[in-house]
Parts: structure tokens; sequence; C-alpha cells
């Protein structure tokens, strides 16, 4: 699916990958969490990359294999350094009153292979999840 | 859209936001509002109950972690309750519960902040 760069477009976004990945049978735990990952990955893009300007798209893109399923959102934004991320040190924010820099750490959590591709032209955020149930 | 509602009330004379829907970067927002009204009148006893939310996402949790000085320098603190495991389960990856008091419902968090006065 297509968006533009608008926070108003997220749930629409949950509801598509959460009504494919049902479809394709997976767990509702893995739901949760491709929904959060894809969302928080979503966020990212239209506060970072397009910074709120709604004329910026993505793309969302599902790939169902017969173990997993590969999430890939694309944009045309500022790319931002995906790799350089670590746990949030949360009582040294709250202390600063500071939010935000949580998504990239949920994703990583959450999903079990992440890859970011980012060149002048576009970013690629890759997201992988396999079908296996949680113990 | 699903969307996302707060309704407040006040329960043995604490303030108590009862969230309904889905708190996600769109809507977080409304969630500001009503806390910096709290806050801006000096109501520094809240307890947000979580019993209608069905999803929340990090902008949600931004949020408490934005506020949660300001409400404790004035004597405070939120407490956060009923919340169902999809939810709590954010908040447990981040490390929340270290942080924030997180009860099962709402009235521990009012007997919590009786105990406390």
């Amino acid at each position: 699916m297509k968006i533009h760069a608008s926070t108003g477009s997220l749930a629409d976004v949950r509801e598509f990958v959460s009504v494919n990945a049902r479809n394709h049978s997976f767990s509702e735990k893995q739901i949760n969490d491709i929904r959060l990952a894809v969302d928080e990955a979503c966020t990212n893009v239209i506060k970072h990359a397009y910074n709120y300007d709604e004329k910026g798209q993505l793309l969302i893109q599902l790939s169902f294999h017969p173990n997993s399923l590969t999430i890939t959102i694309t944009d045309q934004g500022r790319g931002f350094n995906f790799n350089s991320y670590k746990k949030p040190d949360l009582k040294e924010r709250i202390k600063n009153k500071k939010r935000g820099g949580m998504g990239i750490y949920l994703i990583r959590n959450l999903m079990d292979e992440v890859s970011y591709y980012s060149d002048p032209g576009q970013n690629i955020l890759t997201m992988k999840k396999w079908r296996k149930e949680s113990a | 859209m699903k969307s996302f509602k707060i309704e407040q009330r006040t329960n043995r004379g604490f303030e108590v936001l009862d969230l309904h829907g889905e708190l996600d970067a769109h809507t977080a927002s409304e969630l500001e509002e009503a806390l910096l009204k709290l806050i801006k009148n000096k109501k520094a006893n809240i307890i947000v109950n979580f019993n209608g939310l069905d999803y929340i996402a990090s902008a949600g949790l931004g949020v408490f972690m934005a506020y949660i000085e300001d409400v404790r320098e004035i004597g405070g603190d939120i407490k956060l309750t009923n919340m169902n495991n999809k939810v709590y389960n954010v908040f447990d990856l981040l490390g929340f519960p270290t942080l924030y008091d997180i009860l099962e419902d709402e009235n521990m968090a009012v007997q919590k902040f009786l105990k406390e006065q």
C-alpha cells in the first residue's frame, strides 16, 4: 500500500498489515509485534525522513513466504542513521523530559531480521518475521 | 481509521483519565493536552486507566516520559492501571515498570495515593 506522510494514515497501515498477516495464519502475538514494528517504522519515516511533510510518500510492501513475512518500507525522504541505535536510557530521558528515540529499539526487538539501506534517492527498510510460534 | 478517546473523571478526589481505542503518533497529542491541562491546574495525583485501550505505540509512551517529572515536581505522580497484556508488553520492553507505578486496577492506584498522602 502507498500512503502520504501523515500520522493520520498509521491506523490504516496497521489494519492493512494485521488483516494480511491474519489471512496468512500468523499468530495474534506475532501480528501484534508486526503491527507495532510497522507503525514505529512508518512513524520514523513521517517524522524524520519527511519532517511531517504530507507530500512525501511511503510504500509498504508485504511479501509472504512459507516460513516468514518480509515487510519493505520505501521512502524518498532524508535518510537517517538507522544502524547506530542502542537501548534508550529511560531514566536519563525522563530526567531530561525527552521523548522518542524508542522506535528503532522496538523494531529491532519485535522483528527477527532488520536491515536499512539508504542512498541519495531512496531509503529502504526491510523487516522479517519468521512464522514460528513463540514459546 | 480507529479512534482514540479520553474521558476524565475523579475517583476519591484523584483525577482519572480513561483511555479508549488506539494511541499512536497521531492521537498522542490528545493525551498530551489532557495531561497538560491537569498539570496546569495543579492536579498532580493522576490515574491513567488503560482498560479501554487496545493499542499503544512508543509515541504514546513518550507522553508519559515527557510529563512524569513535571507531575512529580509538584508533589504528585501518574499511576498507570488496567493495561491489557499487549499494551503492558510495550511498557515492559522499554523498561517502564521500574520507573512508573503500573498497577493491575484503579482501586490499587487509589489506595496507593491515599497511603502516600
